[in-house]
């Protein structure tokens, strides 16, 4: 007898809503998380699309710190474009209080009925006959668990899916380097009702700039750079626009760093496992918007997980399913955009200036994204002809 | 591995993202909850950690001969 049947990795929003998904599935399901505070210290810029999360569940005030009506985008000469909450994609509509959020999304694992530790890192998988011996260690003692698969939702540093098999190593031109500030008194600088979008080479390499507000003057501003593009380290970059912006340092109550993989892989499942969320590199190639793909995987993970527990299959060739769920629900989506994002990585800041003029005078809150990017084709021809079999 | 070429971590700088656990070929970092461990004995100085640390925490300390 296993001592479970599914170990979870990672209690992020991905691992709980897996965990989560295989208890209601009637698994018996353990989630070790290594830190001994679930949500803490937090790696994001907490962006959600409003009507995606709705779609996950059910939304609580208590962890939605700002609601925000759309995207203001500032191109490399500061032309400016607005969009919509529903046309800014994945990253903008809610944005979240993750230390609350995250802590919320374990306890729902908890009460469908997964065991939840904390300060319990994974540091291992033996593979035997009929299942896995993870081998973890909790406040320094190690012990080892008995399960018939692994969910790894540990994350960009995923080290579950090398030990199955499945290689997840970064190249630099695969992750954004983060750095983010949680600064306060902003209010009178920016509109506070809308997120805020920097983009150009000079001033981010290879990613872009971002302010989030959280309400009562505070917002999360911080930046992505492409290690294989930028020159120096994203501090660097970060703290440069802020004394361009005239943006006081002395007003920092949190900093937070990350990495954020950016380019989709081609296998997220072998014999006895599945990767969720960063582990999957889920998050949006253009965004780096991980969340929302994260809880969609998590759900179907524990879908799969039931399905291969009930026909005791767990080869590879059975969990594959789960590549083929993930691909349909948003995985076409991450594709698509990861071609847009090499082709805009290839711009130069020129080019993004005057694409940003040839929009200027359209209300592109009347818009869908398919009907910005026919705007975009309509106006710079040359530069987006090749995306027209991609959106249409 | 080379014995000339070392990767340390400076640990007042780092913020324990893991970003430099993600660029490791060989799995020589660990983040330990809020601290990096490196392995030495698997890590082969290619350097990507410290290229794509976003804080400037990691660097490379050559020791002479």
């Amino acid at each position: 007898m296993h001592d479970y049947d599914v170990v979870v990795v990672g209690a992020g929003p991905g691992g709980s809503t897996a965990a989560r998904s295989c208890a209601e599935e009637g698994l018996r399901v353990l989630m070790v998380e290594k830190r001994q505070e679930i949500g803490a210290p937090v790696r994001c810029a907490e962006g959600v699309s409003k009507s995606e999360l709705s779609s996950l569940v059910e939304v609580k005030k208590k962890w939605i710190a700002k609601e925000v009506q759309g995207a203001k985008i500032y191109s490399p000469d500061n032309t400016l474009i607005t969009l919509s909450a529903e046309q800014a994609g994945n990253e903008v509509g809610y944005i979240l209080e993750r230390k609350i959020f995250d802590r919320w999304l374990a306890k729902q694992a908890a009460r469908a009925g997964a065991d939840v530790l904390v300060k319990t890192a994974a540091v291992g998988v033996e593979k035997e006959k009929d299942g896995l011996r993870v081998k973890l260690r909790r406040a320094g003692e190690f012990f080892e668990v008995t399960v018939k698969m692994i969910i790894g939702a540990d994350g960009v540093e995923s080290r579950v899916g090398k030990w199955m098999g499945i290689d997840t190593t970064l190249k630099l031109n695969e992750i954004e380097s983060c750095v983010q500030y949680l600064i306060t008194g902003l209010e009178d600088m920016y509109d506070m009702e809308y997120c805020h979008f920097w983009i150009g080479h000079a001033r981010s390499p290879g990613g872009y700039i971002w302010l989030f507000p959280k309400g009562n003057g505070s917002a999360n501003v911080g930046i992505g750079v492409m290690p294989s593009m930028a020159k120096k380290p994203a501090k660097y970059y970060l703290d440069k626009f802020l004394e361009s912006e005239g943006i006081s340092t002395s007003k920092i109550v949190e900093v937070v760093a990350g990495g954020v993989p950016v380019s989709p892989i081609d296998r997220i499942s072998a014999e006895r496992c599945l990767l969720v969320g960063d582990a999957a590199r889920h998050a949006d190639p253009i965004t780096g918007g991980g969340i929302i793909n994260a809880m969609r995987g998590g759900k179907i993970a524990g879908k799969v997980a039931a399905e291969a527990v009930k026909r005791d299959d767990f080869s590879a060739k059975f969990l594959s399913r789960y590549d083929e769920l993930c691909r349909e629900d948003f995985g076409k989506t991450l594709e698509r955009n990861k071609v847009l994002q090499k082709k805009i990585l290839k711009m130069k800041d020129e080019t993004l200036n005057s694409i940003a003029k040839s929009l200027e005078g359209y209300r592109m809150e009347d818009l869908s994204v398919t009907g910005i990017v026919k705007v975009l084709i309509k106006k710079n021809p040359k530069i987006f002809w090749d995306l027209k079999s991609l959106f249409f | 591995m080379p014995s000339n070429c070392k990767i340390v971590v400076d640990r007042f700088r780092c913020a324990y993202c893991g970003a430099c656990v993600s660029v490791c070929k060989n799995d020589a970092n660990e983040l330990v909850e809020t601290f990096l461990v490196i392995d030495e004995s698997k890590c082969n100085c290619c350097k990507l950690c410290v290229k794509v640390c976003p804080m400037n925490a990691l660097s490379v300390e050559s020791s002479e001969g």
